[in-house]
């Protein structure tokens, strides 16, 4: 007897049962997505902006932001790692980004100079989250060599491992380590590139 | 190998489990049965073998929540052997297919089961004669059947 299974007839039975329902599809997602938050299901919650910086990928937890990543860093990868490392119960659920998207559009829009965020720091551990937690020190506008932050962190010859810590940023752009640059003036590098670090020095500056 | 986001699961295997859970169930229960079928997989996925076939997964829980419905909705159609007449056209447009899902609501339940597993989520009859309790002889039969019966009536509409 037959064992194959019946190849989905375009036009035919199984094929007009196949058919796709995007509408269905969205609106059951929306309620999936209540359901988990109210059921304290929702681990990770994720979604994208478009920035001038081009579009960030922002995760929270329960506890709050988590995650900021650039393009470079590849998104899916960084959502594969979120799964990996906190929980897989990740979904794509922007309402618990509503606020830092809206303290985002400001800061790109010039009129917002410091967030007023919940942060999760648990992808960052030992002297890397001392350092971030040092950076926000750094005024809006201003810039520290690597050298001045191993200072200020209390370990002045760690200056490769500043270096690493701001190149390891889980939250850049909300964490300023693009306010960190070289002793000799120059820009240095950062994990969005060096064309973001330029457009949001420029953008503090104005 | 390790758990992909969960969000994966959903945009993989949502539109499947929507297409079985209206087979099924009709339109009308579906969408209640597919978002308890994805909260409940939701809460237990960490504890997923990343090696399991989570298509097959999603179905036993949905099998599971439909049962549940069946039961508290108590309204489990009978089968019959004469169908409805077609409805005339009158110049409202039907919904596409509708006919079809009309037929199907008709089938004995075992049949619209055993044709959702095979035919929209391609399992094996192995795995369907384990979520319907019988032999892979006997689930192979239901499928074949309900799907000929939908043939007669659904094709034999057509001019």
């Amino acid at each position: 007897m037959n064992t194959q299974p019946t190849p989905a007839e375009p036009g035919g039975i199984v094929g007009a049962l196949s058919r796709n329902d995007d509408d269905a599809n969205r609106r059951l997602h929306a309620r999936l997505v209540q359901a988990a938050e109210q059921q304290n299901l929702l681990d990770v919650a994720y979604r994208t902006i478009d920035t001038p910086v081009g579009p960030l990928l922002l995760a929270a937890t329960q506890l709050g932001l988590v995650r900021v990543a650039y393009v470079r860093e590849d998104h899916q990868a960084v959502l594969n790692r979120l799964a990996e490392k906190i929980s897989p119960r990740v979904l794509e659920a922007p309402a618990r980004l509503d606020d830092a998207a809206r303290q985002l559009d400001e800061y790109f829009a010039g009129g917002r100079s410091q967030f007023e965020l919940a942060l999760d720091l648990r992808l960052s551990s030992g002297f890397r989250r001392d350092i971030l937690s040092h950076l926000p020190d750094i005024r809006y506008g201003s810039t520290a060599s690597y050298g001045e932050l191993a200072r200020l962190a209390g370990s002045p010859k760690a200056v490769r491992a500043v270096g690493t810590a701001c190149g390891t940023n889980p939250l850049p752009v909300v964490v300023p380590c693009h306010r960190v640059v070289r002793s000799d003036g120059t820009q240095g590098g950062y994990v969005g590139g060096p064309e973001a670090k330029r457009t949001l020095l420029t953008l503090e500056a104005a | 190998m390790r758990l992909k986001p969960f969000e994966q699961i959903v945009t993989e295997h949502g539109p499947t489990v929507l297409r079985v859970c209206r087979a099924v169930l009709g339109h009308h229960d579906a969408e209640d049965a597919w978002s308890e079928t994805f909260l409940a997989a939701l809460r237990a996925y960490p504890e997923l073998d990343p090696a399991a076939n989570v298509e097959a997964w999603l179905v036993t829980i949905a099998k599971r929540k439909a049962i549940d419905q069946h039961r508290s909705a108590a309204r489990r159609p009978l089968p019959v052997d004469d169908l409805p007449e077609r409805p005339g056209h009158d110049g409202i447009p039907e919904p596409a297919d509708g006919e079809l899902w009309e037929a199907l609501k008709l089938l004995p339940l075992k049949q619209r089961e055993a044709l959702a597993y095979r035919h929209l989520a391609g399992l094996p009859y192995a795995s369907i004669a384990g979520l319907l309790g019988n032999s892979e002889a006997a689930a192979r039969r239901a499928a074949a059947d309900g799907l000929k019966t939908l043939r007669k009536s659904y094709q034999g509409d057509t001019p």
